[in-house]
């Protein structure tokens, strides 16, 4: 009982270094566990699969570095999925911050993809403030919500850009992002223009979410670290693509993390019900 | 007309873009596509309003030295300094700017959420516990969730189809209870839209509304 009440009155101090260790140690010993694949992320996989080599995929990454851990693994994997499959990417960002993230991940796909010209093959579109109303605006024209990209080039000297002028040209708008704005594209890019969209969110999010996958709002969806994880092993098992796996990586750490705090639950149930039972 | 003005254009412009929305006409269309560059040209002033109200918090804080006002300093030099070596040597791929950006800024915001995923393992030590039947059941979907959203999880329970329960959760009793809190939502959406319309909600008129 004594041991139980110093457990239940433990610094907290230790578990921020039980947290700790279970987070390090998985990246300096990789155990590297199969991941299930689930439906969201399977549809989402199979949209951009089955689009015809040419065809565009808007890539918003709307989070800033705050959710970079889960959320930046997915940008690059799918980055790297339409890069091998010749799909063309309208890279943006809704987020002021975003815009950053979005020219480090495009640095570094193109690591492994160096014959991808900006232009023909990705266009990179400058921050314009107002979230939903910059989706309205690439629904009515986006060359007039977009007159540059990002390096301030006009966007119509682009060749990919010359014939897209909405969302009808887009095969699937998918948005990276850690809060609500995903919402917003569906609102507006799925309901008032009947585009495919499809999310990337964070693990907190993505419960909020299954409603819109129910209702085909959402074409498919990457659901935290996991989701990610899914994703990479969908691209390299099916297109053969090896490339660092980050999310895999982060999962092993993340699987010692969830039992950590499994274990500590159970312990401090244990100990409550102990406590309760001595008092009666 | 301080008040009035701006309660009559709120309550004609929502009216206006609440019934553009049901006519499929060109001059609908035309209509809308220029209100949506309207609003994206008042988003630019809104941005500019916001540097303006940080710049008046801190130098405020500054000159009354105010408790942390040194924070304040660094604030000042920090978007002075940024600011100038993006005008000065660029915002290109390999310019100072993005080194900036990448190796400090995002690292930095990086860890401060990091520091929530510590917090998160106390706090649900200490609070997570079968008190009443209702936190008892929570518990348990939580546990069933925690330990089929990992690999490990997975690849034990697999041949309980642990991976397809947790779906299952996520697909059915998960949605339900989300469809409900968004229908809610979505009323109240609405319900506040018209209030503001109406001028019965006038909070977004600051003092002039009082």
């Amino acid at each position: 009982m004594n041991l139980l009440n110093k457990f239940m009155n433990m610094d907290r101090r230790w578990i921020y270094l039980i947290t700790a260790i279970c987070v390090i140690i998985p990246f300096l010993i990789p155990i590297g566990l199969p991941t299930y694949t689930t439906p969201p992320v399977k549809n989402l996989y199979d949209k951009i699969d089955s689009t015809p080599e040419g065809q565009i995929v808007l890539l918003s990454l709307d989070f800033d570095a705050a959710t970079l851990p889960e959320l930046y693994p997915m940008a690059v994997t799918i980055l790297n999925h339409c890069f091998v499959k010749d799909i063309k990417v309208i890279l943006m960002s809704l987020y002021m911050q975003g815009i950053g993230i979005a020219q480090v991940c495009l640095e570094d796909v193109k690591r492994e993809f160096p014959d991808k010209k900006e232009g023909i093959d990705y266009t990179f579109l400058p921050f314009v403030p107002g979230a939903s109303i910059v989706i309205l605006g690439i629904g009515e024209d986006i060359h007039k919500t977009f007159p540059t990209d990002y390096y301030g080039t006009l966007i119509d000297s682009l060749p990919m850009m010359r014939d897209v002028r909405n969302f009808d040209q887009i095969s699937v708008a998918i948005s990276l992002s850690g809060s609500a704005i995903s919402r917003t594209w569906i609102t507006y890019a799925n309901q008032r223009y009947g585009a495919n969209v499809a999310a990337g969110v964070t693990a907190v999010m993505a419960a909020e979410n299954y409603p819109y996958l129910q209702t085909k709002q959402l074409t498919g969806m990457l659901g935290g670290l996991k989701g990610a994880a899914e994703y990479e092993n969908l691209v390299e098992k099916n297109l053969k693509l090896e490339t660092r796996k980050a999310a895999c990586i982060g999962m092993d750490a993340q699987s010692a993390v969830h039992i950590m705090m499994i274990v500590f639950i159970i312990l401090a149930n244990i100990a409550y019900f102990a406590g309760r039972r001595r008092k009666k | 007309m301080r008040r009035t003005g701006p309660l009559k254009l709120c309550l004609i412009c929502g009216v206006v873009m609440i019934i553009q929305f049901f006519i499929p006409h060109r001059f609908s269309k035309n209509l809308f596509e220029e209100a949506v560059h309207w609003l994206i040209v008042c988003g630019v002033p809104a941005l500019v309003i916001g540097y303006y109200s940080i710049f008046h918090v801190h130098w405020t804080k500054i000159r009354r030295k105010r408790e942390g006002w040194g924070y304040s300093i660094i604030i000042f030099a920090a978007v002075i300094i940024v600011a100038l070596i993006g005008f000065i040597w660029g915002i290109g791929e390999k310019s100072v700017f993005m080194k900036i950006y990448q190796y400090m800024t995002m690292t930095m915001q990086a860890t401060m959420f990091s520091l929530l995923g510590f917090y998160m393992a106390s706090a649900a030590f200490r609070s997570f516990k079968a008190r009443t039947p209702e936190a008892t059941l929570l518990l348990i979907v939580a546990l069933v969730i925690m330990f089929g959203r990992v690999p490990i999880g997975e690849s034990v329970f697999i041949k309980l189809k642990l991976p397809n329960l947790v779906e299952w959760v996520l697909m059915y009793p998960n949605m339900a209870a989300q469809r409900g809190i968004g229908l809610g939502v979505g009323l109240g959406i609405m319900a506040t839209s018209l209030k503001i319309m109406l001028g019965i909600e006038r909070g977004w008129l600051g003092g002039a509304g009082k």
